[in-house]
């Protein structure tokens, strides 16, 4: 019964993870970028959901929504003015800028708002916990639960069954053949720049709501997990995000139950390291040649 | 001759510095502040000028210095307070202590490229700082209490050995074969260069100079604490590398010493200095991604004057 618990939390965490990674996953697989921003992304969208809630009042559903536009908004931004100057520089030109804008993220909202933590009002959501069997789940992680696979199976259907998706898809495959089919590539990459941000926001919105403490340097860790669940699930591979978001949400509740909690950290950059080594492409991935 | 020249010149104004420098120590003239200064910008060079080995000479994007550093910074700490060994072997013991766990976690990182092996180092770095966090023996969390033993002297022959040996290793076969590395691995590879083998070394002498450099940072600050040695203090250092001019000695060591001095002058606004550092960090990315200097040395610019366009370095790649 007691794994069963911890399997449910992990779940729930998993499913913040997987939110995220599907940010990373998606940027990484259309112009090849580790975007560390993305966790910051996430932490603008965690305040932007708690001041909609605590100083405008709105309701929970409108907050969630209005976050995300915000979000997918700066996401633009960013891609805009920091990344589209770069896009035929260094990957590791790149990368570098990616740092710069995270910090340049992480210590505006400190400069703006201060360094202390906030905490979200805990009524957001009616609490209530529901009781099978020996099993206690609250309606946090239902609601959690709710709003990622509802925005998955969306993301899904946008990539697979709209004019825009099939852009990114071409795109991801091969830009320059994109380019030559009529596909306009700048706007189709702040399209996912701007997707994986609301999804960011969203997932900012919904730790909020778990974890109750939000603060300026929240985004550090679980933006490195969430990209540890993209390589996890092989980066640039969807479906692998949200599962490996998932796992990573499970081995990291697992691991706090066998009394590790400590350790928690260290098991997931352990997991990085590990699949990095032995399936660099993920699980879901396909080894590809490199070609000269 | 010319090398003999090119070495003597630098070398004498150096010690004559060290002279300077210790005589205003001991007479009182520089004051505590300057000292402190003096003293975090020779620590944060030895910092630099080890990653620039790894990164600018050598092109391998590791993020994960602080955990060399924080290895170096621990047993060093470990041999002088626990054990009461002299502080020179305990700086040594660290910076040995730094290049095994850079050859650990070089063997195995150096099979992926660009910016997984960045991930990778990053993580293990993040490894190592959770590590010291649960051992009780060096006071997890709250950290181990270090008596301040740097001084001048140590503080400045480290510096100047670090910078010496890594200028000789660049300058030398194995450093022109990182070079290479760094230029195109394929090419290097082809040409019979064991790609994997000066990955290696050039891991482990930066780690170990970083572990140097750690040993030296303990004995300064009175305190160490796992939270110091976490990934911001590996971007702090790379942001001085990526300035300064990615394969440039030279460069690193101004940006290091300039920027050592922007942020003590600004430590009263930490939020202020990091959104100075980062909007730094992207416009140079943007407009300037050689950094200040390029791939250039000091020396570079006096060579220019006396033989007009002899010595066009052509297109320079970074990393």
């Amino acid at each position: 019964m007691e794994l069963i618990q911890q399997l449910i939390n992990g779940i729930s965490l998993g499913s913040i993870y997987a939110l995220i990674a599907l940010g990373y996953t998606m940027v990484y697989g259309i112009i090849k970028l580790i975007n560390f921003a993305h966790g910051d992304v996430f932490m603008v969208g965690a305040f932007t959901g708690f001041y909609l809630i605590t100083v405008f009042h709105l309701p929970f559903v409108l907050a969630l929504v209005l976050t995300m536009l915000i979000t997918a908004l700066l996401g633009v931004v960013i891609e805009r003015v920091a990344y589209k100057p770069l896009r035929n520089a260094t990957r590791i030109a790149a990368l570098i800028t990616a740092i710069g804008v995270s910090l340049l993220i992480e210590y505006t909202t400190i400069y703006l708002r201060g360094a202390q933590p906030a905490a979200y009002p805990d009524d957001i959501i009616p609490n209530k916990t529901i009781a099978i069997s020996g099993l206690t789940i609250s309606s946090q992680s239902i609601v959690i639960l709710a709003v990622s696979v509802t925005l998955m199976i969306i993301l899904e259907l946008f990539i697979h069954k709209t004019k825009t998706g099939k852009a990114m898809r071409a795109v991801s495959v091969d830009a320059d053949a994109a380019r030559l089919m009529g596909i306009n590539v700048d706007r189709t990459i702040s399209v996912t720049f701007a997707i994986g941000s609301a999804l960011a926001g969203a997932a900012g919105v919904a730790f909020g709501i778990y974890y109750i403490k939000i603060e300026p340097l929240m985004g550090i860790i679980p933006g490195l997990k969430a990209f540890i669940a993209a390589v996890l699930g092989g980066i640039g591979i969807i479906p692998g995000a949200m599962v490996g978001g998932m796992l990573l949400g499970i081995v990291e509740a697992l691991v706090s139950a066998a009394g590790f909690s400590l350790w928690r950290d260290a098991a997931a950059f352990l997991i990085l390291i590990l699949i990095l080594l032995f399936k660099p492409s993920g699980l879901f991935g396909k080894n590809i040649r490199e070609k000269v | 001759m010319k090398i003999n020249k090119k070495f003597w010149i630098p070398f004498s104004l150096a010690i004559v510095f060290y002279a300077v420098v210790q005589f205003l120590l001991s007479s009182g003239t520089l004051n505590p502040y300057y000292e402190n200064t003096l003293f975090l910008i020779c620590i944060n060079l030895i910092f630099a000028v080890s990653l620039h080995l790894i990164i600018g000479i050598t092109g391998q994007f590791s993020i994960g210095h602080a955990g060399f550093i924080a290895v170096g910074a621990y047993v060093s700490a470990v041999l002088t307070m626990k054990m009461h060994l002299p502080f020179l072997l305990a700086i040594a013991a660290g910076g040995i202590a730094a290049a095994i766990a850079g050859i650990l976690i070089g063997v195995p990182s150096f099979r992926l490229k660009g910016d997984y092996l960045a991930i990778a180092t990053l993580g293990f770095g993040e490894i190592i700082r959770i590590i010291l966090l649960n051992i009780d023996y060096v006071g997890g969390a709250a950290g181990m209490n270090v008596s301040r033993l740097t001084n001048w002297t140590i503080l400045f022959f480290s510096v100047l050995i670090t910078i010496i040996v890594i200028n000789n290793f660049t300058k030398s076969t194995h450093g022109r074969a990182c070079i290479a590395l760094r230029e195109d691995e394929i090419a290097a590879d082809a040409m019979g260069i064991n790609t994997t083998y000066y990955k290696v070394i050039a891991f482990v002498i930066g780690s170990f100079f970083a572990g140097v450099g750690g040993a030296l940072y303990a004995h300064n600050f009175y305190i160490i604490q796992p939270q110091v040695f976490g990934f911001l203090k590996s971007f702090d250092i790379l942001i001085f590398v990526v300035l300064g001019g990615l394969g440039s000695l030279s460069g690193t060591v101004i940006s290091t010493a300039l920027l050592t001095i922007v942020s003590i002058y600004l430590q009263d606004y930490p939020e202020t200095r990091m959104i100075l550092y980062s909007i730094v960090l992207i416009l140079t990315m943007i407009f300037r991604p050689q950094g200040l200097m390029g791939t250039k040395e000091w020396t570079d610019l006096f060579k220019k004057y006396g033989k007009m366009g002899g010595n066009q370095n052509g297109k320079q790649t970074v990393a």
